[in-house]
């Protein structure tokens, strides 16, 4: 009755969205990377939660169901009109790891950002997207100061699957931050056309 | 109760503490208390794209409340995603995801869904984006 047109829905299929998201550890420049590629500044949506089986807070014996709100970082880059690339800061904090099915849901892919003066923060980024074989890079945000380490070492560090990019990135330069999304874009299509071969083979 | 909410709960909110509190209402009043799109029980996706319906009934006599306006209009300037939506509109995703279900119920908007990247037409899309990303 209510569902959705299935005409106007046809001639919309050549309006595409895709999503990319972009996590790592607190701090680590996210929001930075999703505002040097993005065309629009980063805007924030913010997502309730409510649902009493999530409060990770410690609440013992208090009887109420409290109200979180969890922040997100975007940004878009329109391809053409009818292609865009939608970027999505993921939220930092561990707890709200479940937000993270809902935005890995179809996603092209994702980048790992890491910072090699706390690496440990993003292995459960790698671990995320390694598990739900979502394809996705480590950029590594060379921060002024930092010691730069080459990609090997830090693939090495992280144990990352074999083929798994890293690249070395500043996320506050435009240039460096599109890099980093070709790379990811390229091995994507890679990824999906393996598999497809795999699934008909 | 959800009868007597139509209209009332903008009126209810519209009161400002101060600056920095914004609006006194709980956010699912604007959706009578809702926190799920209607019948059609789709969970929107953050990038699923919403158009306005050329074919729409006109908005001036429609039951529509403020926020449902404010969407249209935000929609009337160019095809908007859920996730700009939200922080065009400056609410939570969730009411939104609800008020989005009310337009496409009454025939507003259409609403599409994200096309997995396992079910990509083809390898040309994904060439056209790194060709769009080089020029940028």
């Amino acid at each position: 009755m209510a569902s959705e047109h299935p005409d106007a829905a046809d001639a919309d299929s050549a309006a595409l969205a895709l999503k990319i998201l972009v996590a790592g550890g607190f701090g680590v420049g996210k929001t930075t990377l999703v505002g040097a590629v993005s065309e629009i500044r980063p805007l924030r949506t913010e997502e309730l939660l409510s649902e009493a089986g999530q409060s990770v807070d410690d609440t013992d014996g208090v009887e109420q169901k409290t109200t979180t709100t969890v922040a997100m970082d975007f940004g878009r880059i329109t391809i053409r009109s009818g292609l865009s690339l939608y970027l999505f800061g993921t939220p930092g904090q561990d707890r709200f790891w479940f937000l993270w099915d809902e935005l890995a849901q179809g996603a092209l892919g994702a980048v790992v950002l890491a910072d090699t003066r706390r690496l440990e923060d993003c292995f459960p980024a790698v671990d995320y997207f390694e598990h739900r074989r979502i394809p996705f890079v480590v950029a590594v945000n060379c921060f002024p100061g930092a010691r730069r380490h080459g990609a090997p070492d830090v693939a090495r560090a992280l144990d990352l699957d074999q083929g798994t990019p890293v690249v070395l990135c500043d996320a506050r330069d435009r240039d460096s931050g599109k890099e980093v999304l070709i790379r990811l874009v390229e091995y994507a299509g890679r990824m999906h056309t393996a598999r497809l071969l795999d699934s008909v083979g | 109760m959800t009868e007597d909410m139509t209209g009332a709960p903008h009126e209810l909110g519209s009161q400002w503490y101060d600056n920095e509190a914004g609006p006194l209402v709980r956010p699912y009043a604007m959706t009578g208390g809702r926190t799920r799109p209607g019948p059609t029980g789709v969970r929107f996706d953050l990038i699923a794209l919403v158009t306005l319906d050329p074919g729409a009934p006109g908005v001036d006599d429609a039951p529509l409340g403020p926020e449902h306006r404010n969407l249209i209009g935000l929609c009337r300037t160019e095809t908007q995603s859920v996730a700009e939506l939200a922080a065009g509109a400056d609410l939570p995703v969730g009411v939104v995801r609800v008020l989005i279900g009310d337009l496409l119920e009454l025939g507003f908007v259409t609403v599409s869904r994200p096309v997995p990247p396992a079910r990509l037409p083809d390898e040309r899309i994904l060439r056209e984006v790194i060709e769009g990303l080089r020029a940028l």
